[in-house]
């Protein structure tokens, strides 16, 4: 089994609002100071580990690209677990 | 003129541009669910509001992969009339048929209000019914509707005239505070390089009597859609609303 995840950040050149928001709630919480805060998301793939390794990693690339992550206004990282 | 309207899961302003297109203007419309994959013969296409697929992942994102919008974006890039509403929009660029991208509101808020827009360029099919510099008005309802571009692309929008609508105040001025929603440049509206293929955040299929407050939106679907003059044009229903 293969497993990749993606990590999905708002670029650092955009506002991100909700970061924002949060950044804001940990002063209440009591830590203030905290300059900057950016909420995204990370996506979990599993896939039979099966086939070409080479384009098991093209093809998780193009995914994370082109469709999980919008390269316009996020940054992203794709990790993948258990490709030979 | 016959138009169709894309209904995607989620789509909520689908049957208003239905009415408006049929009872208001008197066109034939009809909706086309986004399972297609050939579009029906139409004159123009219209990408409704609403929030296609719960706006998961990002607003636009998993309509953009629908089926119908392969079919849309080869009629697009062979010069079909595409006009993305709201939702319509976000799709759009997602789909790549438009630069940019729609973020969240700066300012956190859901923002269901009247808007003044600034025409900034006219001579477009879906603009050509107004006049450069006029100030229309058309209601908004979105969370993630800040228009953003990286500056190369914005600079470009910019001096090629592709920047149709800005956010402006009554008296037509462009300001901050006017800006609803934090978009760059005050962006409402775009279009592409060919013209052909228009996005904007504003609802004009709720702008189209004078019972909801304006008919500036009316002008925007008869400029694409009739050969006439604009002013010429008459409601095709006689004076009420609900035809």
């Amino acid at each position: 089994m293969i497993r990749a995840r993606v990590s999905i950040l708002p670029k650092r050149t955009v506002f991100d609002p909700q970061g924002e928001a949060v950044r804001h709630a940990l002063g209440h919480f009591g830590l203030s100071g905290v300059e900057r805060v950016r909420v995204g998301k990370e996506i979990e793939l599993e896939i039979p580990g099966e086939g070409d390794p080479a384009e098991i990693r093209s093809r998780l690339e193009t995914i994370a690209r082109d469709f999980l992550a919008n390269p316009v206004v996020e940054e992203y990282e794709l990790h993948i677990e258990g490709l030979p | 003129m016959r138009w169709g309207v894309v209904v995607f899961p989620g789509s909520n302003c689908d049957r208003d541009c239905l009415f408006v297109l049929r009872r208001v203007l008197g066109h034939e419309a009809v909706a086309i669910w986004h399972e297609e994959r050939i579009l029906p013969p139409v004159d123009a296409v219209v990408l409704p509001g609403g929030f296609s697929y719960g706006d998961y992942l990002r607003s636009g994102a998993i309509a953009a992969l629908s089926p119908i919008m392969a079919a849309v974006g080869r009629a697009a890039r062979s010069g079909l009339p595409v006009l993305g509403i709201c939702n319509g929009f976000q799709i759009l660029c997602e789909a790549r048929l438009l630069p940019g991208a729609l973020l969240p509101n700066a300012d956190g808020l859901f923002h269901c209000q009247p808007a003044t827009l600034r025409v900034e360029n006219n001579r477009t099919l879906f603009t050509r019914g107004f006049s450069l510099g006029e100030a229309v008005r058309m209601p908004i309802a979105h969370g993630q509707g800040c228009y953003y571009a990286d500056p190369a692309t914005f600079d470009r929008l910019e001096r090629s005239g592709l920047i149709l609508l800005r956010y402006c105040n009554a008296r037509g001025e462009v300001t901050g505070e006017a800006n609803p929603n934090g978009s760059l440049g005050n962006v409402a509206g775009i279009s592409n390089e060919e013209g052909n293929v228009i996005g904007l955040m504003p609802h004009p299929e709720r702008a189209c009597e004078a019972l909801l407050g304006s008919t500036d939106g009316l002008r925007l679907f008869l400029s694409a859609g009739s050969k006439e003059p604009v002013e010429e044009f008459r409601p095709s229903y006689a004076g009420s609303a609900l035809g």
